[in-house]
């Protein structure tokens, strides 16, 4: 079975973001970049299956600058085969981004799509979802846990107030959660090795597909800042303050 | 082969995570126990960690000088006691076997340094040879096919986890200098080897130096590194590389105390304001960051030059030389700008300053890299 992995090459998330000051978005110039931590699980995942038999071949997909074909590097220096990097510059929508990927799926045929249940830049939440829905193929999001037995998966998802268990016939879109595993390092021989694996670079126009966008961002600000802490004298103060000025009593 | 940047990067990153993430938060804990623990060691094995400079058809990752020692600044990042659990296998207990083996030697061992299932060690020093390395007592007598070996080596590395020992012994007691020396691959399970206690010492706890005696253990012929007499050419070739590994993790402390004191003095607040504000303890924060800069210039410049093939005994020397000093100071300002915190052990600065403190003295003291330094420079005519 073949799984297929899309990765995406997000602001490092020990970096501490910095809004443009046009408010147009946030500043990039500079910043560390790396593989955006739920996909680094999808990654684990997908090679995992394949290490236990399961999975034959892990493609990873990104889209992105050139720049992506280093998070695709990092995903083969993990374990997967190969990389198709659909290069673009443009900022794509969850919803584009669902169509390219969609097109590669139709070429590919993967058993099982793999991927990141959000991206730690735009939290969107979306793409798993709209891949699914545009593929008509069954869908289990937030996977804690992803068990293969032929045609079907069995994933348990984190909801709220608990697990809940699913049976998804395959092929199949799984988003994986914080929890499905920790990811490797990849060791120092692989990542040597990666760079012998292949990558093809292809364009969002060899796919035919619609990527024009279709929200407008009006403008991106810092969160506001927050208020200093203050100290009470007593419990009753604090009950006091609690009821009459944070109105939460 | 020198890597293509992208990969050098990541390479890079992936050890700087390895170390912010695995071996800093349990910098403490180490010392505490004076012992990585194991599942430390497995992960560095994974992770290649063992194999750096250990050429790739053998399973190591082959990297060159200038490779070498930007992961050595990397690997400074957390106490330097990590380091020395594979310091062995990539530098002084390998390289020796790496420049000067045969084929057959390096098949026989170099795949298992390289994944870490042997330890090596470099056994040179001993109670009355030190400094003057070239005045070895120990002997190895060559009778018929092997060598026998007698003698005491002292305050060596990782003795008591070796597999296999690179052993500087007298194999022609009529010579008294470097001469009269060979380099002998020396097995750990031949009978007639003792490995002392670990010693108790001033840092670096988790790391480990013990004293090793050689009583009629019998070494094939086989065995020997290069020619006969050539042992102090190995061991100083060896050095000289080792040298400038030791000066690149001096760089990686000392930019890791840098990042701490920054921090700190950021943080820590007298007389109403952060005491970063103050033009004293900025003044510490400059000198600190201009001889690391310094170091680090001169430890990249010796290990391009190496690669291109020069001749570095002097620049090996001189980084050594100036990185080790360095870190000492930029230590001792981190102690003064931490104020009472610095000399407490929470903080893990004290910790840091005693941890240094071996960089000036083994590998060559300073005074031996002064001499070294100051002969070749006369060699030169300036
Ligand atoms: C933690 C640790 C790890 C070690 N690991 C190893 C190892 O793995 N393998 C190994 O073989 N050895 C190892 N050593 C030994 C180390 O290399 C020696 O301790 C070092 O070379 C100094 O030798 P010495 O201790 O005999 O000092 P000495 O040579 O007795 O020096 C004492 C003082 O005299 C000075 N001095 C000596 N000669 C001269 C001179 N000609 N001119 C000016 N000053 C001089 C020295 O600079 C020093 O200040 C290790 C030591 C330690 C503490």
């Amino acid at each position: 079975m073949k799984v297929l992995v899309p990765v995406k090459r997000v602001v490092d998330y020990n970096v501490k973001v910095r809004v443009k000051s046009d408010q147009t978005g946030v500043d990039l110039a500079n910043v560390k970049m790396s593989m955006n931590p739920f996909c680094e699980i999808a990654v684990e995942e997908a090679v995992r299956l394949k290490e236990k038999g399961v999975a034959t071949e892990v493609v990873a997909v990104s889209i992105g600058p050139v720049q992506a074909q280093e998070t695709i590097r990092t995903a083969l220096a993990m374990g997967a085969d190969r990389g198709i990097l659909i290069q673009t510059d443009e900022d794509l929508e969850p919803l584009a981004v669902a169509k390219l990927l969609a097109a590669v799926i139709g070429e590919e045929a993967p058993g099982i799509v793999v991927m990141g249940k959000q991206a730690i830049d735009g939290d969107n939440n979306a793409v798993g979802q709209m891949l699914a829905a545009l593929l008509d193929w069954p869908q289990a999001t937030f996977a804690s846990k992803i068990e293969i037995a032929g045609d079907k998966a069995e994933v348990t998802r984190e909801v709220d107030g608990g697990l809940q268990t699913l049976s998804v016939d395959l092929p199949a879109v799984v988003t994986a959660d914080l929890r499905l595993n920790e990811p490797r390092y990849a060791s120092l021989p692989n990542i040597m090795k990666a760079k012998k694996k292949p990558i093809d670079v292809k364009a969002p126009g060899d796919y035919g597909v619609d990527t024009a966008p279709r929200l407008k961002v009006l403008k991106v600000v810092e969160p506001p800042k927050r208020q200093g802490g203050a100290k009470v004298e007593s419990a009753a103060e604090l009950v006091s303050k609690l009821k009459n000025e944070a109105g939460v009593l | 082969m020198a890597l293509d940047l992208e990969t050098r990067n990541q390479l890079i990153e992936t050890v700087r995570r390895f170390v912010t993430e695995r071996l800093r938060p349990i910098e403490a804990q180490v010392a505490e126990n004076d012992a990585v623990p194991d599942e430390i060691v497995a992960e560095m094995r994974e992770l290649g960690l063992f194999g750096l400079t250990i050429p790739t058809e053998y399973g190591g990752l082959g990297l060159n000088m200038e490779e070498e020692v930007l992961v050595g600044i990397e690997l400074g990042g957390a106490s330097p006691a990590f380091r020395s659990a594979f310091g062995t296998n990539v530098g002084i207990g390998s390289q020796g076997l790496v420049m000067f083996g045969t084929d057959a030697q390096k098949e026989k061992y170099l795949a298992g340094i390289a994944s870490g299932e042997i330890i090596t060690s470099f056994a040179l020093t001993e109670p009355e040879a030190g400094s003057d390395s070239a005045a070895v007592q120990t002997r190895a007598i060559r009778d018929g096919d092997v060598y026998v070996l007698n003698g005491a080596k002292r305050y060596i590395t990782n003795a008591n986890k070796a597999g296999l020992f690179t052993v500087m012994a007298r194999s022609n007691p009529d010579i008294k200098g470097g001469g009269g020396v060979s380099a002998l691959l020396v097995p750990r399970d031949l009978p007639g080897i003792t490995i002392g206690k670990p010693e108790k010492k001033m840092g670096q706890q988790g790391a480990h130096i013990c004293d090793v005696t050689f009583d009629n253990v019998r070494v094939p012929v086989e065995n020997r590194l290069g020619a006969e007499g050539e042992g102090f050419k190995v061991a100083m070739q060896v050095l000289d590389r080792g040298r400038l590994h030791i000066a690149s993790v001096c760089v990686g402390v000392a930019e890791r105390l840098l990042r701490d004191c920054v921090a700190y003095a950021a943080e820590r607040k007298q007389f109403g304001q952060p005491i970063a504000n103050f033009q004293l303890v900025q003044g510490m924060i400059a000198d600190c960051k201009t001889e690391a800069l310094a170091a680090k210039a001169l430890v990249m410049d010796a290990a391009r030059q190496r690669d291109a093939g020069v001749n570095v005994t002097l620049e090996a020397a001189a980084a050594k030389y100036y990185a080790s000093e360095m870190v000492g100071r930029v230590a001792d300002r981190a102690v003064q700008i931490f104020g009472g915190a610095g000399y407490v052990a929470d903080y893990g600065i004290e910790r840091l300053y005693r941890d240094v403190r071996i960089f000036r003295i083994y590998e060559g003291t300073s005074q031996i890299q002064q001499v070294i330094i100051a002969r070749e420079t006369m060699k030169r005519g300036g």
